[in-house]
């Protein structure tokens, strides 16, 4: 279970998690929040990328600040802009890259590979340049480059942002395949549907925790008063 | 295929053969041009690399688009030779010998997949181990140079539309701060990717 105990986080003055301690077990997790609330340092330090100022953070035995490596591979990552997580000049290549540090060995990496591609549809696409495929594919090929290192949990950081409608609906319907424990960070409400729980964020602070059905319901209220409290 | 002169996927005689042997042929072909310094030579050598694109299924388009690229620098080479030294026999070898040199070798990169690559220079540079260098880290070096060239033409092409939205003409020096900035913030992100894929194994701590 991923555990946060007491986490605090600034960037120089800007404190932007604020004693933040969370038990994260549920299957789906989303959490939403404004722009600014902390939702991307909170992402972000799931899997040692941002390693907090105070507080810890840690999977079973394991903690950020020193077992960085071993989270990671339990831990994956998918940025918004897929682009940027596209390493290798094409689709097989940067799949493959993922694997290197395990040393599997050639074949399991040739099954592992081939077998991701097929089943996210990038089969007819392995040997074009990453950054040359649209949008959606993109982020279908960042998922795929996670998903094969077999990690346990998922962290998606507001995937759907840069997508159109119909990549999104792709993508939503590919989260709901997936087997993986997953923590959605996100703007986009209603990919919380079926969710197990939802933490909405404000000022660096878990502000409400609860199902979907509620944890929604607050954030709209929540961003009217903001709205309220900018125009008057 | 690329836009780059990457991998084109085929199955022709080129495709078959292993990095290593290409790579060595290459090397033994530019040593004997240059040692023997001959004009027939040279051309022969062009003549056979311009062939050598349609026998093995890469197409003569593909030779003329690398030497389109080539033949302002071809050109300046030939000038100098023929009017500074006085030797356009010499200029005439020297471009024959280059271009012949850069389409071979771009035969061999259109016919070898990157990781392959990749593979042949992670193992030469195996002995560079005992001296602390790690040969996964230098043929991670080399892969995401490769990368960041589509990086820098989108960098390039985002700062030009946003010059040319905001109707600047003339001052293309303002088109700098934004590239810069715009590849800082790449590269940061594809060192977060990194990092988030296991990638770079050592332990990172992070206090951006």
């Amino acid at each position: 279970m991923l555990r946060l105990e007491g986490v605090s986080h600034s960037y120089d003055d800007r404190a932007v998690l604020r004693d933040v301690t969370l038990d994260l077990a549920e299957h789906r997790i989303g959490v939403i929040g404004a722009n600014g609330s902390g939702k991307s340092t909170l992402a972000r330090t799931l899997n040692g990328l941002v390693v907090p100022d105070e507080g810890r953070v840690s999977l079973g035995e394991w903690d950020t600040r020193r077992h960085a490596k071993h989270i990671r591979r339990r831990v994956g990552f998918v940025f918004s802009d897929a682009a940027n997580q596209i390493i290798m000049p094409t689709v097989v290549e940067d799949v493959e890259i993922g694997l290197r540090s395990l040393r599997l060995g050639k074949a399991e990496t040739a099954r592992r590979v081939d077998e991701i591609l097929v089943r996210h549809g990038l089969d007819g696409h392995r040997d074009h340049p990453g950054h040359l495929l649209s949008g959606g594919q993109k982020q279908l090929l960042a998922l795929a480059s996670v998903l094969v290192t077999e990690p346990e949990i998922l962290v998606f950081d507001e995937p759907t942002t840069l997508l159109d409608l119909r990549n999104t609906r792709m993508f939503r319907r590919t989260l709901a395949g997936l087997e993986q424990r997953v923590l959605l960070f996100t703007h986009d409400l209603e990919l919380l549907e079926g969710f197990d729980r939802v933490l909405v964020m404000e000022a660096g602070r878990v502000a409400f925790d609860g199902p979907p059905a509620d944890a929604v319901p607050f954030y709209l209220k929540l961003m009217d008063a903001a709205d309220e409290d900018g125009t008057s | 295929m690329s836009v780059l002169g990457l991998y084109v996927p085929g199955t022709g005689p080129m495709h078959r053969v292993p990095a290593g042997p290409k790579l060595l042929a290459l090397l033994v072909l530019g040593a004997v041009l240059i040692i023997a310094s001959h004009l027939w030579l040279s051309v022969g050598a062009l003549v056979f690399a311009l062939l050598l694109y349609p026998a093995v299924g890469l197409g003569a388009r593909r030779a003329w688009r690398a030497l389109r690229v080539l033949w302002p620098f071809l050109l300046a080479i030939g000038l100098f030779q023929a009017l500074f030294v006085g030797a356009w026999t010499e200029g005439a070898r020297l471009c024959a010998q280059l271009a012949a040199l850069v389409l071979l070798a771009n035969a061999i990169t259109l016919t070898t997949r990157v990781r392959e690559m990749l593979g042949l220079f992670e193992r030469l540079a195996g002995p560079l181990r005992h001296v602390g260098v790690s040969p996964d880290r230098v043929a991670l070096v080399l892969s995401l140079t490769i990368r960041s060239i589509p990086m820098v033409a989108v960098a390039l092409n985002s700062a030009r539309e946003g010059y040319r939205a905001r109707g600047i003409v003339g001052r293309p020096h303002l088109m700098v701060v934004p590239v810069i900035v715009h590849l800082l913030r790449m590269a940061e992100a594809t060192g977060e990717a990194l990092a988030a894929r296991g990638i770079d194994e050592d332990e990172r701590v992070e206090r951006a």
